[in-house]
């Protein structure tokens, strides 16, 4: 089962479907351009029902000027029967195990098409262990959040040994933005208009 | 030259070579650095076999052994006799600037100094590099830097955060722990490295395997690699090996990198696993080198049987946050590294990160201004005593090469 995509450019031969070359040359021009570097990601959510939101991503600011994905993409987060709601959509800590888990697997690819390694299959399985009594306020001495994130790779590559996939997640690890997001503590600010 | 440092005494040993006048500016006493900057049971973390100048080598009876601080101070100070090296010494620059007619006008001591070329040889390390959070640390607690650190004796009891796992943190987590109080090791980007391989010292890998000798241009990173920090190792007469798992056993606690002091809460990164998996994978990589090496060279009869080390091991639990006003820590050691200095440096030549913008130590943008001593300037071994000769020679060539045309034009 091949990763290759179809590719826009004949002549970049790409092993996993990540343009590196472009990636490398963004770097540096940004090393040259710093404010383009700085980029604002958005989220505009509305309330639908009980505990039933959604979200809607479209707009973002990069590379000195607005910007836009192709589409609107929407999400609704809800939570589970057992919690007396609706289930129509994933619960909000399953969307950061979605994001972290899709971080780090594109950061799996864009690694192995740096080291020339070509990907077969990339799997990766995710655990957010939480104890409730934190968000139902039973016991304040339990958090709210995880306890512990585990995250399984199972990856079949050509040309890498076990070491090079391991040397590839934890590269990818390391450059990964929501690991980096959950891993240590970010700044929150909340205000009402 | 600014600086009498070994590798200030190198280059003016090689620029004697070559004839070209010069005068050597030290701010205090020769080793000025080694004698005031250290703290008291430092050694060398290379082997005294590896202490070697331009000229000049170890000539004692203990190659494997590592010097103290009043060995090394002995060493240069007896190098600068031997090379009989015109030092001036007890005199600070105060500032550098570009003369009219394309030299360099030196202000120093009490007087001026004209000069066509300046070679800046004053290292990479004049201060401790402590992070900005440093100041969100409640005033109970005491903070210290390698620069004021001598030994645990001078720490109030109680327990110790020592931020940075690199060469000095590694090193002063150990003995303030051996001092018997409880010491907790923030540990962030770190290299890991065995002192003895296959009963050789890892240094002597470094040398002879030519890993040290890659040059600065063969290196695809170059930021990266200048950045790295010193490798865990220590210089003891048992020749130990000084990692994270050595110091777990002792009893050290591992926490992940500092990000935040919040309320007096020092908060930690959960990312410490992965920093763990990085250092053994990166150590694995370059014992693979030096095992290529061997074998291609033959010398697999003359070294031991290939072997690799235990993995980090990761604590069972490890906090997340450490409350500084609870008492449990009572001091805090920034390891957190070491910056230079250029305040007296009067010409556009420093990038907005504080560091000399060089190619190899040749500063472009200020013709007949070098640098010298800094990490990787020209190879992976230029900061290390071994590596001065190498370098020296390559800087004083183009300088040579410089003043030659200047002299025509």
């Amino acid at each position: 089962m091949a990763e290759k995509k179809t590719e826009k450019k004949p002549e970049t031969k790409r092993k996993n479907g990540v343009n590196v070359d472009a990636l490398l040359a963004a770097r540096e021009a940004l090393k040259k351009a710093p404010q383009a570097a700085r980029f604002n990601w958005r989220a505009a959510c509305k309330w639908q029902n009980g505990t039933h939101s959604r979200t809607k991503v479209k707009g973002f600011h990069g590379l000195m000027e607005e910007q836009n994905h192709k589409t609107e993409f929407s999400f609704d987060a809800d939570h589970p029967e057992i919690f007396a709601s609706e289930d129509l959509g994933a619960t909000p800590v399953e969307y950061v195990l979605v994001g972290l888990a899709s971080c780090l697997t594109a950061g799996v690819a864009a690694v192995a098409e740096n080291r020339g390694i070509k990907l077969r299959s990339v799997e990766a399985k995710l655990e957010g262990a939480m104890d409730i009594q934190g968000i139902l306020g039973i016991d304040s001495d339990v958090r709210n959040g995880f306890d512990d994130i585990k995250v399984t790779f199972k990856i079949d590559a050509e040309n890498a040994s076990k070491k090079d996939l391991e040397a590839l997640v934890a590269q990818s690890q390391k450059r990964s933005a929501v690991f980096d997001i959950v891993a240590n503590p970010t700044n929150i600010t909340v205000v009402v208009a | 030259m600014i600086g009498g440092g070994h590798t200030g005494l190198a280059t003016s040993r090689v620029l004697a070579e070559r004839s070209i006048d010069h005068v050597v500016l030290e701010r205090g006493e020769i080793a000025n650095s080694w004698r005031h900057e250290r703290w008291d049971s430092l050694r060398l973390l290379t082997p005294n076999a590896q202490a070697r100048l331009p000229g000049y080598r170890y000539e004692g009876d203990d190659p494997d052994g590592y010097m103290t601080m009043a060995d090394v101070v002995a060493f240069v100070a007896r190098y600068a006799g031997a090379t009989a090296a015109p030092v001036r010494a007890e005199t600070q620059v105060t500032s550098v600037t570009a003369a009219a007619d394309g030299g360099y006008r030196v202000i120093a001591g009490d007087g001026e100094i004209l000069c066509r070329s300046v070679v800046i040889a004053s290292g990479a390390c004049n201060a401790p590099h402590v992070p900005a959070l440093r100041a969100a640390v409640p005033s109970t607690v005491a903070s210290f830097t390698p620069f004021d650190y001598r030994n645990p004796a001078q720490l109030p009891d109680g327990g110790v955060l020592v931020v940075g796992a690199s060469a000095t943190g590694a090193q002063l987590a150990d003995e303030i722990r051996r001092s018997g109080r409880r010491v907790v090791l923030s540990v962030g980007e770190h290299v890991r490295l065995p002192r003895m391989y296959r009963g050789r010292d890892v240094l002597w890998w470094m040398e002879a395997s030519g890993v040290w000798n890659q040059r600065y241009d063969e290196i695809d990173d170059l930021v990266r690699a200048r950045r790295l920090p010193s490798p865990q190792l220590v210089g003891t007469p048992e020749h130990t090996t000084l990692d994270l798992n050595t110091l777990s056993a002792a009893g050290v606690e591992l926490v992940g990198r500092v990000s935040a002091i919040r309320d007096g809460r020092a908060l930690f990164s959960g990312g410490l696993r992965n920093l763990f998996a990085l250092a053994d994978l990166k150590m694995d990589r370059l014992l693979d080198t030096f095992d290529a090496w061997a074998r291609s060279g033959a010398c697999d009869a003359d070294v031991g049987a290939i072997e690799r080390f235990e993995p980090t091991r990761v604590p069972a639990k490890s906090p997340l946050e450490l409350d500084l006003n609870s008492g449990a820590i009572r001091s805090i050691v920034w390891a957190t590294g070491f910056r230079p200095e250029y305040d007296w440096l009067h010409v556009p030549v420093v990038d907005h990160k504080g560091h000399l913008r060089h190619d190899g130590g040749v500063i472009d943008d200020a013709p007949g201004l070098y640098a010298i001593g800094l990490p990787v300037l020209r190879r992976r071994k230029s900061t290390f005593i071994v590596g001065a000769e190498d370098d020296a020679r390559d800087v004083v060539a183009h300088l040579k090469g410089y003043l030659d045309r200047a002299s025509r034009g």
